[in-house]
C-alpha cells in the first residue's frame, strides 16, 4: 500500500475523505433524499425547518433531497467531461513529445490555439448551437479542456523518450505501439492523475456555469441548476438564501478537495517545491534528544519532523 | 538585436495565426452542426417550403460554403459582423457599447486582483509551512473554488441593500453633471468588480506562491543569503523579480477565464457588457450577437496574449541574446 503513502498528509485525507462522501452521496442519493424529486412538499422558499433542515426552493420542494441528487449529476459530468479531456490531453501530447519533428509542430500550434481560446464562452457557443443535453455538456467541457494534459505530458514524454530504457527497448526491435503503452504510459501516470484531479474540478466549475446560464442538461438536476434556479426564480428578493448558499458551498468543497489532491501529487512529484534558501526567521539551536516541551509556537510535531533530521543540531523557524 | 526583432515579428506572425484561425473557427461553428443549423435560421413557424428557400436565398444559405465563408471574410474586413435578432442594430455597434462597459469594470478588478494576490503568495512562500502560510493557502483556494457567480448572489444578498443591485448607471438621475455620472458609475461597479477581483485573487496567490517557492529554491537565493543580505531584500530583488517571470505569463494566460468569468457575473449584476450580450444572446438565441461578441472574445484575448508576449521579451534579456 506504499502507494497511499500520499494519504498521510492530513490535508489530503480531508480532501479524499470529501470526495468519498460525496462518491456515497452521489451512489446513494435515492436512498438519502428524504422527498421524492419533483414533489411539492410545502410552501414555495419554505424556511429550514426541523422536517426540512435546508429549507424549500421555488417550486416547493426540499433543498437537502436536491442536494443529494444533485451530487450525482455533478460527479458524472466531472468524472465523464475529465475523462474525455485525459484521453484527449494524452493522445495529442504522448503522440507530440514521441513522434517530434512536423507533428510536433502542427499538434502544439492547435494546443496554443485552445489555450488561448477562452474556454468559457467557447463552450457557451457551442452548448447553444448543440442544444443542451447531458452528453452535449460532457463532450464540450471535454473537448475544450485538455489543453493542460497535452502539454504536460508532451514535456514528460519528450524527457523520457532518450532515457537509456527506452533506447533499448528500441532497439530490442520494440514496435513505437509496444514503447508507449508498455513503457511510457506507466511513467505519466502520476502526472496523468494529478492533472486530472485539476481538470474534475475545472468541468465541475463550466458545468456549473453553463446551468447558470441556462445550457445544463433540463432533465436532471445539478447544483448548477439549483443556483440558476434560485437566480432566475428571485430567490434573493424573498430573501432565501438557503436555495442558493448550500449548492455553492458544496460545488467549492469538491473544487477544493480535487485541487488539494492535485497540487499534493504534484508537490510530491516536484520536490523543487519543499525547500528553500531563506533565513529562517528564528534561529535556536537545541540538542537533538531534548523534548519540546516549552516549545510555543511549533508544536510537538514540527519537532518531532526536525529530529528526524540527522544533523547533530537543527535551526528551528518559528 | 536581430533575434530580438525576429522573435517579434514571429509573434507577430503566430498572432495574426490565430486571429485568422478564431475568425474561420467561428465561421465554421455555426454552420456544422448536427442536424441543419441553417434551416434554424430560416425556421419560421408555418412557413411553406417555397418561402424557406426565399429566406435562405435572402441571406445566401442556398450557396456553397466556399462562397459563404469568403462573403463572410469580406463583411468582417468591413467591420460588418451582421444585425442583431434582438434589436435589429448593427452587431459591431452593440459589441462596441458593451466592451465599452466592461472594460473599465474588468481592469478594476483584476488591478486589485492581481496586486492582492501577489502579496498574499509571496507572503505564503515566504512564511512557509507556518500557519500563516497554511492560513491563507486554505483561503485563496476556498476563494478560488467559489463560483463567481455565487459569489456575485452572496454579496448582492449581503450588501444589496449598500450597493445598486444591478445596472450600470442610476436611470433616475436627470442630467447628472459629468462628476455625479462618474461616482454614480463608480458606485454601480464596485460589487462586480468586488466580485472578478475575489475570484482571480486565489488563483494568482496560488500561482505566485508555487512561482516563488521555485525561485526560493534557486542556488543565487542561497548566493544572496550567503552574502548577508535581509530577507526582505532577497525577496524582492532576487526571488520575486525572477518570479515574475512565470508569474506574468499565467496572468495572461488566466486572461480566458477572466473573460468566462465575467460572463457569470455581468449576468447576475445585470451589467450592460460583453458578457451580459452573450448570455441574453443565449437566450434570445440571437446568433449574430453570439457569434460577434465570441469573436472579439477571442480577439481581445488573442492581443492581451501578444502584447504580454511582447513584454516578456522586455522583461527577460535572456530570451533575445
Amino acid at each position: 500500500m506504499s502507494q497511499f503513502r500520499f494519504l498521510r498528509q492530513p490535508a489530503i485525507a480531508v480532501a479524499a475523505g470529501v470526495l468519498a462522501l460525496t462518491l456515497l452521496v452521489a451512489l446513494f442519493a435515492p436512498l438519502l433524499a428524504t422527498s421524492e424529486a419533483g414533489r411539492r412538499v410545502g410552501p414555495v422558499f419554505g424556511s429550514p425547518s426541523s422536517a426540512h433542515p435546508l429549507g424549500l426552493d421555488d417550486a416547493g420542494q426540499d433543498v437537502l433531497s436536491l442536494l443529494l441528487r444533485g451530487a450525482r449529476t455533478v460527479l458524472i459530468v466531472g468524472a465523464a467531461a475529465s475523462l474525455v479531456a485525459v484521453l484527449i490531453g494524452c493522445a495529442v501530447g504522448v503522440l507530440a513529445g514521441y513522434a517530434g519533428g512536423w507533428v510536433d509542430s502542427v499538434l502544439m500550434r492547435v494546443t496554443d490555439y485552445f489555450l488561448v481560446v477562452p474556454a468559457l464562452p467557447f463552450m457557451i457557443v457551442v452548448a447553444a448551437i448543440w442544444g443542451p443535453s447531458l452528453s452535449h455538456i460532457i463532450l464540450v467541457i471535454g473537448l475544450l479542456s485538455w489543453t493542460q494534459m497535452a502539454r504536460l505530458t508532451r514535456a514528460q514524454t519528450m524527457s523520457l523518450r532518450e532515457r537509456g530504457y527506452i533506447l533499448r527497448a528500441r532497439g530490442l526491435g520494440s514496435s513505437h505501439l509496444r514503447i508507449v503503452t508498455r513503457h511510457l504510459l506507466p511513467h505519466l501516470t502520476p502526472l496523468v492523475v494529478a492533472n486530472a484531479a485539476l481538470t474534475v474540478a475545472t468541468a465541475i466549475f463550466a458545468e456549473a456555469a453553463l446551468a447558470f446560464l441556462g445550457l445544463g442538461d433540463p432533465t436532471s438536476i445539478s447544483w448548477g441548476r439549483m443556483i440558476e434556479h434560485a437566480f432566475s426564480r428571485s430567490a434573493l428578493s424573498a430573501g432565501a438564501w438557503w436555495a442558493f448558499v448550500p449548492p455553492g458551498l458544496c460545488i467549492a468543497a469538491v473544487v477544493v478537495a480535487c485541487s488539494v489532491i492535485g497540487q499534493g501529487v504534484a508537490e510530491i512529484a516536484n520536490p523543487q517545491l519543499r525547500h528553500d534558501h531563506l533565513p529562517p526567521r528564528r534561529v535556536r539551536l537545541r540538542a537533538t534528544a531534548a523534548g519540546g516541551g516549552e516549545d510555543d509556537s511549533g508544536g510537538s510535531d514540527s519537532g518531532r519532523r526536525l529530529r528526524r533530521r540527522t544533523a547533530a543540531t537543527v535551526m528551528e523557524e518559528s | 538585436m536581430n533575434r530580438g526583432l525576429d522573435l517579434v515579428l514571429r509573434r507577430t506572425a503566430v498572432a495574426l495565426i490565430t486571429i485568422f484561425c478564431a475568425i474561420s473557427l467561428n465561421f465554421l461553428l455555426f454552420r456544422v452542426v448536427p442536424g441543419d443549423a441553417v434551416s434554424n435560421l430560416a425556421r419560421v413557424p408555418n412557413s411553406t417550403v417555397a418561402q424557406q428557400q426565399a429566406l435562405r436565398h435572402e441571406f445566401g444559405l442556398d450557396r456553397s460554403i466556399g462562397v459563404q465563408y469568403v462573403a463572410y471574410l469580406r463583411e468582417l474586413v468591413h467591420g460588418n459582423l451582421g444585425r442583431s435578432f434582438a434589436n435589429g442594430q448593427p452587431v459591431s455597434k452593440n459589441l462596441g457599447e458593451a466592451l465599452g462597459n466592461t472594460l473599465p469594470m474588468v481592469l478594476l478588478g483584476t488591478v486589485v486582483a492581481i496586486l492582492a494576490g501577489i502579496a498574499t503568495g509571496v507572503l505564503g512562500a515566504v512564511r512557509r509551512g507556518t500557519r500563516t502560510d497554511r492560513a491563507l493557502t486554505v483561503s485563496s483556494l476556498t476563494v478560488y473554488a467559489l463560483p463567481a457567480q455565487w459569489v456575485g448572489l452572496l454579496l448582492l444578498f449581503l450588501l444589496g441593500g449598500v450597493f445598486p443591485s444591478g445596472g450600470r448607471v442610476d436611470e433616475f438621475l436627470i442630467e447628472p453633471s459629468p462628476w455625479q455620472h462618474t461616482v454614480d458609475v463608480l458606485w454601480h461597479m464596485t460589487l462586480p468588480s468586488l466580485v472578478v477581483g475575489l475570484t482571480l485573487f486565489g488563483q494568482y496567490a496560488l500561482l505566485t506562491r508555487t512561482a516563488m517557492l521555485e525561485t526560493l529554491a534557486e542556488d543565487y537565493v542561497l548566493t544572496a543569503r550567503a552574502k548577508g543580505l535581509s530577507t526582505l531584500r532577497i525577496v524582492r530583488h532576487h526571488a520575486l523579480r525572477n518570479a515574475m517571470l512565470p508569474i506574468s505569463t499565467l496572468i495572461a494566460l488566466s486572461l480566458g477565464s477572466v473573460v468566462g468569468g465575467v460572463v457569470l457575473i455581468e449576468t447576475v449584476f445585470s451589467w450592460p457588457g460583453i458578457g451580459r450580450a452573450i448570455y441574453s444572446a443565449v437566450t434570445s438565441r440571437d446568433y449574430p450577437m453570439l457569434q460577434g461578441a465570441f469573436l472579439v472574445l477571442t480577439v481581445v484575448v488573442v492581443v492581451c496574449n501578444y502584447v504580454s508576449d511582447l513584454i516578456y521579451l522586455r522583461l527577460d534579456p535572456r530570451i533575445t541574446v
